[in-house]
């Protein structure tokens, strides 16, 4: 953890109150968020409990399931979970604008222009916590290679129509999450942790509850005390009064309530399938609705509280201004989401349970450009973040004491003009390095040449620095390219664009000492899961 | 020595215990997995490591009841000693074994440990989680396999007095397949965490060290007054880290009594590693303002200039081209 | 066989054998683990002037630039009339200018350029962009326990076969984001590029070079036993070859007497009191320092089989070792406070590869108030604590296996993921344990 950090940290504990980490909002938030509260079953891995869900937050769609262990039941679950998302992901589908796009022509191997679609803006989905993403992840996978009716006639245990295309989806945005800097599923408490210090530690900063108890704490409390209250507190029924925000859910309310509620269910069941008449089948109906109508309750009761909590975060973030480089990332989440709705659109199967060598090389390099990109973009567009740059020695401010021009030695010399700056900053400079400055939003570099001699006492210490691009193609530099005495300039260490890797084969030319190209099963979908006879979890 | 009870009467209950749902799915999968003597656990047990052995047919499962822990490691050691001189398949469901920790002997129970016909003994951890395409939760895997490496150790023991015996140091977990119930296993290398446990275990501090360094009278009795076992509790030296949160009954109490002291560590151990010297909020706090301090010491100097940026970019003074 | 064991032939029928599956083996690839010393760059140009000279034109590809260039050199010196290409990129100052002064070396952005020289030398990032050329019959891959194996999947259709040599107990390479979600495939893109050459491989035939030239016979158990557990390796000389003398006696100062401790036995401990310090602990800092300034006041003299007599221990046959750069940077000025200059001065990863006659180290863990995964990195400590030839003092606080007892090793495991190498943990513990042996206190 950086200095910078760790006091902000310490002045959280001294004060009482979060302290901020930031000055403006790095994610985008859209107007229009989707938000997803899911619970699991302790100790099964694809069976889901329950879960709320939708975009108005004063009425959530509450999805429950009275036994988690019953496959028609989960099934209804999912079919209904796809009733509630898919149609907001679509809503977004065809809402596009022109564009073009570089690609490389087949036939020629040159570059060309191209005209393309890009959806106008994305749908975004907001889950309470990191282990909400995962579970996010989780679904995607148990659905994705399902077979419906349409798929296979034959198949022993269809699965509702739009339940593997809600699976695909899910797939994408968990894999999405994974790129630093995206927006189109992002978890409340990483959207919390990244823009406020709390006076407790990344652990405990994992409790939803508690991490907004220090942010937002009630007047007159202390976070630390309205933290450990949620994390803690119990009702007369030692319940917690604010629940784990999920998925997974607290064992005292697994044993004392849940369990009980489930049985109760089960019974009622039991006793419908042998009633003998029509009028104890009604009351015995009666019954069975009652146990489900109380199940929702307990869960709806649990997952309430997260669910406020999440727009509540959501509510704190928007109040900070969004940094103006957060757009061009969000730009980057509505071409993975237009990429992907072209996917589906032509038929491709579903994401293979494990990347090809390749697309995981390829993903890893992206990624890798994806988080240098965000650390240059944080710094650029929050003077809280580039402090921490500037503290480790990546990054500095000084004043512009002095401009000397200077020429190249070509044939047609270019200007390279010597800036003088002076800072009391250390970065870490060694000949030649180079540094960048933003220059009307692209960056303008200059290389170290050297220290200045010894300044005067107390005075900071002067460095040189030779200005190497844009300045214009005359001998002249255009106007307001070069520094001049006086201005006070943020120069960077590292790079504010980033280069893309070099192109990879193609996965038909993966080489010998990668496996080899993948053969004849490549392109095709992976076979479903097989299902178990009993398939009771 | 219930920590859970002491943690309740110290006025920090935990707020840990198992869902009975995981509790029971648990049990139905590991019975599930031996089922019929064990027939599908040994089918993979040779697929995975089986070598050139044939498969097995005939298992032996060798009974090993016997009264208390000492009498059943007992009847365990004999059972393998048999197993290995029979020179074929065996399955033991639940063997005892005996460790000396600390000086005293500590009791083991792993899931199963099966016996090859070349005389290789290997652990088998039967686990709950799912192992979705091949691959499981790192951190659940990761403690499957210290806790595997402690029972390789208390294997070698008794593999020590047998003739023609070799303890795997490859160990098998069976987990359910994706989102199924069937069984599935994977090998688990367990060399580094046997090595690691092996000094752990020679550098442990004996129990009775521990005992004899405590003050005279000193009682964890649940039934005590909180400032007696507040008291009783402090003399045993421990230091809280937020990572004790998922681990230790009695965590919530240290992190009260880490924050009362304003112990940098309750914020992680990560925070204190630069920080040096300086050990208290207070300390580094005011240190960082210049309120105290030595100027000469490279994390007093740190400070300072993390302050100073820090109020320089909150007060927006930082705007520069 | 003799009993007596001969390191010199043992080392040459592992390079024979090595070189005859190079030139006239059938296998796509040969894997060659050479641990610290062993003679990995000797192995590298020799197999790169044989493959020329039996007309098999090859490219080589290393890691970084500074390796690259150190190539080129050594090919020229063996062989001033061999002509070989330094493939470099388009950036400002991308080869070192030592080479515009070999005759027979041409540099060039472009592959085209290079066509048809027997030897082509570039970095695996450079290579990555080159296309649409005619693939080499042949290609070495050096340090390709260092190269990720996604580097190896971008050239790989570059060579037809090839020998991939490297030590695999330095640092792994790592990846800025998480790669969690392919460990355990056989091509995880984060993982070394000969882990996943291997998994695709296993019958690739593998050798060792079974021993270091570099190590003493004090070292080579240590880091062997410590570091390469289940590749264990020797030293090619014997206790008694090697001795490291003073000119001056010891002033009885624990600098002094740590010094005397290491030059009779290879290692030494230098033990400040326990204390949690920043990271450039200024009192540590001192004491490395220090320890270099009596070593060069005091006319270190080593002994080898190299020369009879003994040579000066100059400032440039000592370097500093530490894990972080601030660290380096603190140890470099507290150098230059007391006049000393042209010691190399690094982190592990920048000594890598690397040899001196003696090494001061400060101790990733000193002082520290926590035990990282960074800092237990089994790598960093065997890069380390395999540098010299002839003696390795370490400067530390006292308290650090007690640290480790506080942070026992819980390392997450990913199934399916080989493992290659002893836990971090276990490592530091076993090399304190040794150093411990040779401890000399500090008193202020």
């Amino acid at each position: 953890m950086s200095l910078i950090s760790t006091l902000a940290r310490l002045e959280a504990v001294e004060s009482g109150r979060a302290q901020p980490m930031t000055t403006v909002l790095h994610r985008h938030l859209t107007d229009r968020p989707l938000v997803l509260v899911p619970l699991t079953t302790a100790g099964e891995a694809g069976a889901p409990l329950g879960a709320l869900v939708g975009t108005d937050r004063d009425s959530p769609r509450l999805l429950a399931v009275s036994q988690p262990r019953d496959r028609d039941l989960r099934f209804a679950f999912l079919a209904e979970l796809a009733e509630a998302v898919l149609p907001h992901i679509e809503a977004y589908e065809d809402v596009v604008e022109p564009t073009e796009r570089n690609e490389t022509d087949p036939e020629t191997g040159k570059k060309v222009k191209v005209e393309v679609e890009l959806c106008a803006d994305a749908p975004q989905l907001i889950v309470p916590s990191r282990a909400g993403i995962d579970f996010v992840r989780l679904l995607g996978r148990s659905m994705r290679f399902r077979r419906t009716a349409e798929d296979d006639p034959d198949t022993p245990y269809p699965a509702p129509a739009r339940v593997p295309l809600l699976g695909r989806w899910l797939t994408h945005y968990g894999e999405r999450a994974r790129v630093p800097g995206s927006s189109l599923l992002l978890a409340t408490t990483d959207l919390l942790n990244r823009h406020w210090a709390t006076g407790q530690s990344s652990l405990e900063d994992q409790h939803l509850g508690a991490l907004l108890a220090w942010i937002a704490a009630p007047a007159g409390e202390s976070g630390a005390r309205a933290a450990l209250r949620a994390e803690l507190e119990r009702d007369g029924e030692g319940q917690l009064l604010c629940p784990p925000a999920g998925p997974a859910t607290d064992p005292a309310f697994d044993n004392r309530l849940l369990a009980p509620a489930i049985e109760k269910y089960d019974r009622a069941r039991t006793s419908l399938a042998a009633a003998e008449d029509g009028l104890a089948a009604d009351a015995r109906l009666a019954e069975l609705t009652a146990a489900e109508r109380d199940i929702r309750a307990l869960l709806a009761g649990i997952m309430r509280p997260t669910w406020d909590a999440v727009w509540r975060g959501l509510d704190l973030l928007k109040e900070l201004p969004e940094g103006s480089r957060a757009e061009d990332r969000w730009t980057r989440d509505r071409w993975s989401f237009t990429g992907h709705r072209d996917r589906v659109r032509s038929g491709e199967p579903p994401q293979p349970r494990r990347d090809d060598a390749v697309t995981a090389a390829q993903k890893l390099a992206s990624r890798e450009t994806a988080q240098a990109q965000l650390e240059a973009q944080e710094a650029l567009d929050d003077p809280l973040v580039l402090a921490g740059r500037r503290l480790a020695g990546e990054a500095f401010v000084g004043d512009v004491t002095g401009v000397v021009m200077a020429y190249s030695e070509s044939k047609r010399p270019s200007p390279r003009p010597l800036v003088t700056v002076r800072t009391d900053e250390r970065p870490h400079l060694g000949e030649r390095t180079k540094v960048y400055r933003s220059l009307d939003g692209r960056p303008q570099t200059a290389e170290f040449v050297e220290y200045a001699a010894e300044p005067e006492d107390g005075d900071a210490p002067l460095l040189v620095l030779r200005i190497t691009d844009r300045m214009g193609r005359s001998k002249e530099p255009a106007p307001g390219s070069v520094p001049e005495p006086g201005d006070r300039i943020a120069w960077t260490l590292f790079e504010h664009d980033q280069r893309g890797g070099p192109k990879l084969p193609d996965p038909e030319e993966t080489p010998w000492t990668h496996g080899g190209p993948p053969g004849a099963t490549a392109g095709q979908a992976e076979r479903p899961d097989p299902v178990t006879a009993e398939d009771l979890l | 020595m219930d920590k859970a009870a002491l943690a309740t009467a110290l006025g920090s209950p935990a707020p840990f215990g198992q869902s009975q749902f995981a509790f029971v799915r648990g049990n139905a999968f590991e019975a599930k997995v031996k089922a019929d003597g064990g027939t599908e656990l040994m089918r993979l047990l040779h697929e995975r490591l089986g070598g050139g052995a044939e498969a097995p047919r005939e298992v032996l499962v060798p009974d090993l009841t016997a009264a208390g822990p000492e009498g059943r490691a007992a009847r365990t050691a004999l059972a393998l000693r048999e197993a290995t001189e029979a020179g074929g398949w065996a399955l033991l469901d639940h063997p005892m074994l005996a460790l000396e920790v600390a000086g005293s002997p500590t009791y083991l129970e792993p899931d199963a440990v099966a016996v090859h016909p070349d005389g290789t003994w290997t652990v088998v951890e039967i686990k709950s989680f799912p192992m979705i395409d091949g691959s499981a939760d790192a951190a659940k895997v990761g403690a499957a396999a210290r806790q595997s490496a402690v029972y390789v150790l208390a294997l070698e023991r008794i593999a020590e007095l047998t003739e023609g015996v070799e303890v795997g140091h490859r160990v098998l977990l069976v987990c359910p397949k994706d989102f199924s119930n069937l069984p599935t296993a994977s090998v688990v290398d367990v060399r580094k965490q046997r090595a690691v446990t092996r000094r752990q275990l020679a550098r442990l501090t004996r129990i009775e060290d521990i005992a004899a360094a405590l003050p005279e009278g000193t009682t964890f009795d649940p039934e005590c007054s909180p400032q007696q076992l507040d008291a009783a509790v402090e003399s045993v030296g421990a230091t809280y880290a937020p990572e004790c949160l998922a681990a230790c009954e009695l965590a919530f109490h240290c992190r009260a009594k880490a924050r009362a002291a304003g112990a940098v560590e309750a914020l992680g151990r990560s925070v204190r590693g630069e920080l040096g010297g300086l050990t208290t909020v207070g300390a580094v706090l005011a240190a960082a303002a210049g309120k105290e301090g030595d100027p000469a010491d490279p994390t007093v100097v740190a400070l300072r200039r993390a302050a100073a940026l820090r109020a320089e970019a909150l007060e927006g003074s930082a705007a520069c081209r | 066989m003799t009993a007596v064991f001969d390191p010199g032939a043992q080392a040459a029928r592992a390079t024979d054998a090595i070189l005859a599956d190079t030139l006239s083996g059938t296998s796509r690839g040969i894997v060659v683990d050479s641990p610290p010393g062993a003679g990995k760059s000797t192995l590298v140009v020799r197999a790169a002037l044989e493959l020329a000279a039996a007309g098999h034109p090859l490219m080589v590809v290393a890691q970084t630039n500074a390796q690259v260039d150190d190539l080129v050199v050594r090919l020229a010196e063996k062989d001033p009339g061999l002509p070989v290409g330094r493939l470099h990129s388009n950036d400002s100052d991308p080869y070192d200018k030592v080479l515009d002064g070999l005759a027979n070396v041409r540099k060039s952005a472009k592959a085209s350029d290079l066509a048809g020289l027997d030897v082509v030398i570039s970095t695996a990032a450079k290579w990555a962009h080159v296309k649409n050329v005619e693939p080499w019959g042949h290609a070495i891959v050096d340090e390709a326990y260092q190269m990720r194996s996604d580097a190896l999947l971008a050239v790989a259709g570059l060579f037809e076969r090839a020998l991939f040599v490297g030590d695999p107990g330095q640092l792994d390479p790592f990846s800025i984001v998480g790669a969690d979600q392919w460990a355990g495939l056989s091509y995880d893109p984060s993982a070394s590029a000969v882990s996943t050459l291997l998994a695709h491989n296993p019958q690739l035939p593998q050798h060792r070079l079974p021993v270091s030239w570099r190590l003493p016979a004090s070292a080579a158990p240590l880091v062997s036993d410590a570091f390469y557990p289940y590749t264990p390796f020797r030293s090619g000389t014997d206790h008694g070859d090697r001795r490291l003398s003073f000119g001056v006696a010891s002033d009885g100062s624990a600098p002094d007497r740590v010094l005397d401790e290491a030059a009779e036995s290879g290692w030494g401990l230098l033990e400040l009191p326990a204390r949690h310090t920043p990271r450039t602990d200024p009192e540590a800092v001192r004491a490395v320092a220090l320890v270099v300034r009596r070593l060069l006041d005091r006319g270190g003299a080593a002994t080898s089989e190299r020369s009879p007599d003994p040579v000066p221990v100059t400032a440039d046959r000592v370097a500093v070792g530490t894990a972080h750069r601030d660290q380096a940077a603190a140890v470099r000025a507290a150098l230059a406070e007391l006049g000393v200059t042209g010691v190399a001065v690094d982190t592990a990863n920048r000594l890598q590869g690397r040899e001196f006659d003696v090494t001061v180290v400060l101790h990733p863990l000193s002082g520290r108030p926590d035990a990282t995964a960074f800092h237990l990195e089994t790598g960093r400590l065997c890069v380390l604590a395999s540098r010299h030839r002839h003696a390795c003092i370490v400067v530390c606080r006292a308290g650090v296996a007690e640290l480790l007892d506080e942070h026992p090793s819980t390392e997450p495991v990913q199934l399916g993921v080989m493992v290659k190498f002893p836990d971090g943990w276990e490592a530091n513990h076993a090399v304190l344990a040794h150093l411990g042996e040779h401890r000399v206190r500090w008193e202020a």
